[in-house]
């Protein structure tokens, strides 16, 4: 059976939420621990693209840049004037 | 809505002086009706006068789904300029070539002035045109202005960067393939590589239509395709003969100064060793209406150079020494090799670090091999000179002895 789109991005956004303030994912980083998660089923060029995509348009996820572009959950940064 | 002017900026206006234009100028006409320009004015006299920049870096602006295009900036003296206490950059993507119609370049600087500080770079050095300061709330207005006009945000962060080319076959005569072509292609192909960031650190193409390369693509694009030929230089002996005749020193401008010393003049001909022909140019930029690139004409690909930021500069090295591109660009094999490139960096690549960084660190051999690419002769760090590409047979041959 194919692998399902949504456990892949449950187990994307648990990782980067487990590890917020600690680790900063990038998008090869979340496909490198995919596919250790779910083995041949998993597709970095399709599924998992598909899975990022969908989590930052839904808004669970962020694009951040610093120095390198990450995956973050959505916070206020600290730069940030009002 | 005229604004009146709040600062005094004595440093500033020195940068008027002179003959050339002026940013100061620029910036303060932009002030007369912008608040975030007036303000900017300030703030930089203030820089100048204490030689401290006053900007931080914001990291997570951006529009709605997309990990480009948006590069967050504030001031640290929010108090003092309120009105550029943010004060991002957008980065739109140009067409092919940097052709307008005035009337759309109307609508981009009316969508500026209604949304922005007014000011622009056009264009920036990634080839973008570049917006200069918003607020975060103006961001999502100026998107959805944008495409509906017909433009959508280009590149920033680890993501391909908005390819950009020379103005290629619609202006030049020398332009080998058609550069706008493939460059709208590539924009099209690699949209979500664009706008969703996945890869170590930026990937740049730039097209440039022949060796001129008027974009500095070897120079600056992780992934150079620079128009060539592989035929003989097209030669009209007549107009070489007027040439000489209108004072051109043949031997000394051309023949001498040929980096492959593949030409001779007589005095009535010139005779050209193609075989031995760098591709430079040279002969044919002063000679243009006697000299011409061949007839079989394609692109060279290139990879690896950048510019010194996080480390130095580099140069590209030849990947594919030729390769015809034409329509339809679909079934050309250099996707497949890029992508391949494109996972091994992504796979073993460190953080911030180039494709071009990343061969010098594995080695050229080690990354064709893992790309799936044939070595071949023409892959030289410098022509004729230095092949760091190991041929394997020759270290067995060395073992049987």
């Amino acid at each position: 059976m194919a692998l399902d789109i949504e456990k892949v991005k449950e187990a994307m956004y648990k990782l980067v939420k487990d590890s917020a303030g600690m680790k900063k994912w990038k998008a090869t980083d979340l496909h490198k621990a995919c596919e250790e998660l779910f083995g041949d089923e998993y597709d970095k060029r399709g599924i998992g693209k598909d899975a990022i995509k969908e989590l930052v348009e839904e808004g669970k996820l962020v694009y951040t840049y610093f120095g390198g572009s990450y995956l973050e959950i959505p916070h206020k940064e600290g730069a940030a004037n009002d | 809505m005229p604004v009146e002017k709040k600062y005094e900026t004595p440093l500033l206006d020195q940068l008027e002086t002179g003959e050339w234009p002026s940013f100061v100028k620029e910036i303060k006409a932009a002030a007369e009706n912008n608040a975030m320009a007036n303000d900017l004015l300030g703030l930089l006299e203030q820089s100048y006068r204490e030689k401290i920049g006053h900007w931080k870096h914001g990291g997570i602006v951006g529009v709605m789904g997309y990990g480009g295009g948006v590069i967050g900036r504030y001031t640290d003296l929010p108090d003092k300029y309120p009105a550029i206490s943010h004060f991002h950059t957008m980065r739109v993507n140009q067409p092919a070539g940097w052709f307008y119609t005035s009337e759309a370049l109307r609508t981009l600087c009316d969508i500026w002035d209604a949304h922005g500080s007014g000011l622009t770079n056009m264009h920036g050095s990634t080839g973008d045109i570049i917006f200069l300061g918003t607020r975060t709330e103006e961001l999502e207005n100026v998107f959805s202005k944008l495409t509906a006009a017909g433009f959508d945000l280009g590149g920033s962060g680890s993501d391909v960067r908005t390819p950009s080319c020379c103005c290629g076959k619609a202006r030049c005569e020398w332009a080998c393939y058609d550069t706008m072509g493939l460059t709208y292609y590539i924009t099209n192909r690699y949209q979500d590589e664009l706008h969703r960031p996945a890869f170590p650190y930026k990937m740049k193409f730039k097209m440039s239509g022949c060796p001129n390369d008027c974009v500095a693509s070897v120079a600056r694009a992780d992934i150079s395709i620079i128009g060539t030929w592989r035929d003989e230089i097209q030669v009209n002996q007549e107009e070489v003969r007027n040439y000489a005749k209108s004072g051109l020193d043949i031997t000394k401008e051309i023949a001498m100064l040929c980096p492959g010393k593949c030409i001779e003049w007589d005095g009535n001909e010139i005779q050209i060793d193609n075989s031995n022909c760098r591709h430079c140019m040279h002969c044919i930029n002063l000679m243009p209406k006697a000299l011409a690139p061949g007839k079989d004409r394609g692109a060279a690909i290139l990879v690896g150079s950048k510019a010194p930021i996080v480390e130095g500069a580099l140069l590209s090295s030849v990947l594919v020494p030729f390769i015809k591109l034409e329509e339809p660009y679909d079934d050309l094999e250099i996707w497949e090799v890029i992508e391949n490139m494109w996972d091994i960096w992504c796979e073993e690549g460190k953080n911030r670090e180039r494709i071009g960084e990343f061969i010098q660190r594995v080695g050229l051999g080690n990354f064709l091999d893992a790309i799936g690419l044939e070595p071949q002769p023409e892959m030289v760090a410098f022509p004729r000179d230095n092949p760091y590409v190991f041929y394997e047979e020759y270290f067995e041959e060395e073992e049987d002895q």
